[in-house]
């Protein structure tokens, strides 16, 4: 249903009252004949879509619904107080040093810095995929930056490079970040890097994306009077673009920092390291305590994170809203 | 041309000296946050090590595995026992089981002469000595000894290495050659994706495409249980190499977990919504502890969610679109009423007004200002979580993703892998295309 389907289509303007009345029920008729077909479209499309999923799924969803929380009651610790000691690598008293094998034995992961002074494991693993996330910003900020003026219309100088660029951002974008990042883990054996680059290039896609659209929406009035005085094309965005969109820069590569924590957290699932990988790993294996540990310090350090980013974005911008992109 | 004197300049300075006298953060902040990034880098390719990891990295692969992407190799072995000389090919060989390649030709005096590529880089197995011909030069093998051994030609060129018991030639892209006393291993590369059709088991493997097709047409049927159609489709859908059919439905079921997932969720948040906008519910609790909520669905993450669904559920597509439908509640719930609060009350007053009912104030005076932003929000989240879902895959929650993963794990199956990736692609940017044109003509021109 279009807007222009809704409009009564006249070929003659009604004369009377009464014609002018049948032309709005008919209206009214059409869009709800449109949306009806639409809803039950969509109706149909989900329902057959839920059988779909639940016909290929491993356990049927009413068989397994009793049991949804089975898994959660089996993680839940049998002594709440684990969940700090594993937070911390302390010893713990259920399963005495080395004896309850790893699902208690928390110092096994301590990381020692400095004489007795250590970072637990899991610190050491969230600021691995805080670094991660923030490298792999970097990068796609510092790069986006230059490929988003050759993306936008109004500043690009030739279509065909403002083309080219747009199909790079558009196929970074869209380029399954397991596959980088597999790719990426042969070459340069497991660990993080290997999610930098992947996280890397796909934040060169969004970010790019989003930084040509608001070079796209900018005053061209300092664009014009750096022309006339004869500017070249660097000067151009540099000081007539570039002081512009840089609150708007920052405040979306902040947004994208945040996404990038939790993507870091996912990459490290399959096998970029990090915080993801020892979730995955703890939660597979059935580790109570360890899981609510890590869940809590994910939880946290995403918040904060958030939170962080919104007080910045706000000082930066002010009170705007920005959409979530992927 | 004017001049300034010192005296104007001094009011102008006066007028104006915000511009002039410029505090120290608005004049250094800039290199401040460069210096500090600049400084984060050092610190974070420390961090990383990054100098060993480079170092250590496997450069080489960078080639053979891009170069697997679009190739496949056969690799022949020709074992030398006595008097024979006898070719072994592997199972599931691309060229099927029994194949008599035109690349290995049988010479009068009983000797094989492979081409690895061409004539110019080839080898010809006798049953005394392995000659290699290849970058302009021939270099015989003596392979009666105990170990392989290079006759004459001293040293060896760049491009063989001798083993303890082997030695290997490398050709380049074409493949390499791998001599030991007994046995001579050859890997010979093609370009493209072999048995990509129908796979080495099928009766219609290695026929050209227009008897594949007469036979289709108007042959006599190969199964007498089924038409040769669809013998031909069953063949294609289950082909072994390549597995189209498993791969479409993982495909397919990435599309209906985003699908389901996004749908679900924005079917949840948009009541949701309203209860957390401040403009329309003015309890401050309820919306405090529903924004929370909301915030709390996001940042838990689709990882943890999909983790805990499919251990619930058990690996597969429904696990996928839960994890999806409460990332999305969140995300979308909070979309919705953030796009609720910015609309405008004049609607809302009017149809008050009338003394309508809450419902039809909602209805008439809320619902019509919102939709553009509901639709055009759904369908971008849809297209994004079609993109996401091949991740939450690989932990096993269904879709394309595990396939995608394990298939990248053997380290063997690059090719499958690229045509994974291609699929994705090709679903990616139709999503792409079909949402923004939904949208626009949706929204009417705006397009996001």
């Amino acid at each position: 249903m279009t807007i222009a389907d809704t409009q009564p289509q006249m070929q003659t303007a009604p004369q009377t009252a009464r014609e002018i009345g049948d032309a709005w029920s008919r209206m009214v008729a059409r869009r709800r004949l449109y949306t009806g077909l639409g809803l039950a479209i969509l109706f149909i499309a989900f329902v057959s879509s839920v059988r779909f999923a639940d016909e290929s799924n491993a356990g049927h969803f009413f068989d397994r619904l009793p049991h949804l929380f089975d898994f959660l009651s089996w993680l839940i610790p049998k002594d709440w107080s684990d969940v700090y000691r594993a937070l911390f690598d302390l010893p713990s008293p259920n399963g005495a040093n080395g004896v309850g094998g790893e699902e208690f034995n928390f110092p096994l992961g301590r990381v020692y810095v400095w004489g007795n002074f250590y970072i637990p494991e899991y610190f050491e693993l969230m600021i691995i995929t805080i670094n991660v996330a923030l490298v792999s910003t970097i990068i796609g900020f510092v790069v986006a930056l230059p490929l988003s003026f050759f993306a936008a219309r109004n500043m690009s100088p030739s279509n065909p490079v403002r083309l080219v660029t747009k199909r790079i951002m558009e196929f970074l974008r869209a380029f399954p970040e397991i596959v980088i990042a597999g790719l990426f883990s042969a070459i340069l054996s497991i660990g993080p890097i290997a999610a930098i680059i992947a996280v890397g290039l796909h934040t060169i896609g969004a970010l790019g994306k989003l930084f040509y659209e608001v070079v796209e929406n900018i005053d061209m009035k300092p664009d014009e009077g750096m022309k006339a005085v004869g500017a070249s094309w660097t000067e151009r965005v540099r000081f007539g673009a570039l002081p512009q969109v840089m609150p708007n820069f920052m405040s979306y590569a902040l947004l994208r920092l945040e996404i990038n924590v939790r993507a870091s957290t996912i990459i490290g699932a399959v096998g970029g390291g990090g915080i993801g990988e020892e979730l995955k790993l703890s939660i597979s294996r059935g580790f109570g305590a360890k899981t609510v540990a890590l869940v809590l310090l994910l939880f946290i350090t995403i918040v904060a994170v958030d939170q962080f980013s919104a007080w910045l974005r706000r000082r930066l911008v002010g009170e705007h809203a920005f959409f979530l992109q992927h | 041309m004017s001049v300034i004197d010192a005296s104007r300049m001094q009011d102008i300075e006066a007028r104006y000296p915000e511009i002039l006298h410029r505090s120290f953060r608005q004049r250094f902040g800039a290199l401040m946050i460069f210096i500090g990034v600049i400084l984060y880098g050092f610190y974070a390719v420390w961090f990383f090590d990054l100098p060993k990891v480079i170092t250590e990295a496997h450069w080489e692969r960078v080639g053979i595995y891009l170069s697997e992407w679009v190739s496949y190799d056969v690799q022949p072995e020709f074992r030398i026992s006595g008097d024979t000389i006898s070719i072994k090919y592997p199972r599931f060989s691309p060229l099927g089981d029994n194949p008599h390649p035109d690349w290995v030709t049988n010479n009068p005096d009983g000797s094989l002469t492979v081409s690895v590529s061409g004539t110019s880089r080839a080898v010809t197995i006798t049953k005394t000595q392995a000659i290699l011909t290849a970058h302009g030069v021939t270099i015989p093998i003596d392979i009666t000894g105990d170990v392989p051994k290079v006759i004459g030609s001293e040293p060896v060129p760049a491009w063989m290495t001798v083993y303890d018991d082997n030695i290997l030639a490398d050709m380049g892209f074409a493949g390499n050659v791998s001599i030991s006393t007994d046995r001579v291993k050859i890997r010979k590369r093609f370009i493209g994706w072999a048995n990509f059709v129908f796979d080495t088991h099928s009766p219609f493997f290695d026929k050209p495409a227009s008897e594949v097709v007469s036979l289709i047409v108007s042959g006599p049927r190969l199964n007498p249980e089924e038409s040769n159609l669809s013998l031909a489709f069953d063949n294609v859908w289950n082909n072994g190499a390549w597995q189209h059919g498993d791969v479409w439905t993982k495909l397919f079921q990435t599309i209906v977990m985003a699908f389901l997932g996004t749908l679900l969720g924005s079917v949840v948040g948009f009541p949701l919504a309203f209860l957390a906008a401040r403009n329309i519910t003015p309890n401050r609790l309820l919306n405090q502890v529903l924004k929370r909520f909301f915030d709390f669905l996001r940042s838990v993450d689709m990882l943890i969610w999909a983790l805990f669904l499919t251990r619930a559920f058990g690996p597969g597509p429904l696990a996928g679109s839960g994890a999806i439908f409460l990332t999305e509640t969140g995300t979308l719930g909070k979309l919705y009423s953030e796009g609720l609060e910015n609309i405008d009350n004049k609607p809302r007053e009017g149809v008050k007004s009338t003394g309508s009912s809450t419902i039809l104030v909602h209805r008439y005076g809320i619902i019509p200002q919102i939709v553009p932003v509901i639709v055009s929000q759904t369908l971008y989240q849809w297209e994004s979580n079609v993109r996401g879902a091949t991740i939450i895959g690989a932990v096993g929650a269904g879709g394309i993703g595990l396939k995608l993963w394990e298939a990248m794990r053997t380290n063997a199956n690059w090719e499958n892998v690229a045509y994974m990736v291609l699929l994705i692609l090709i679903v990616v940017f139709l999503f792409d295309a079909a949402s923004n044109a939904l949208r626009t003509r949706l929204m009417g021109t705006q397009n996001r």
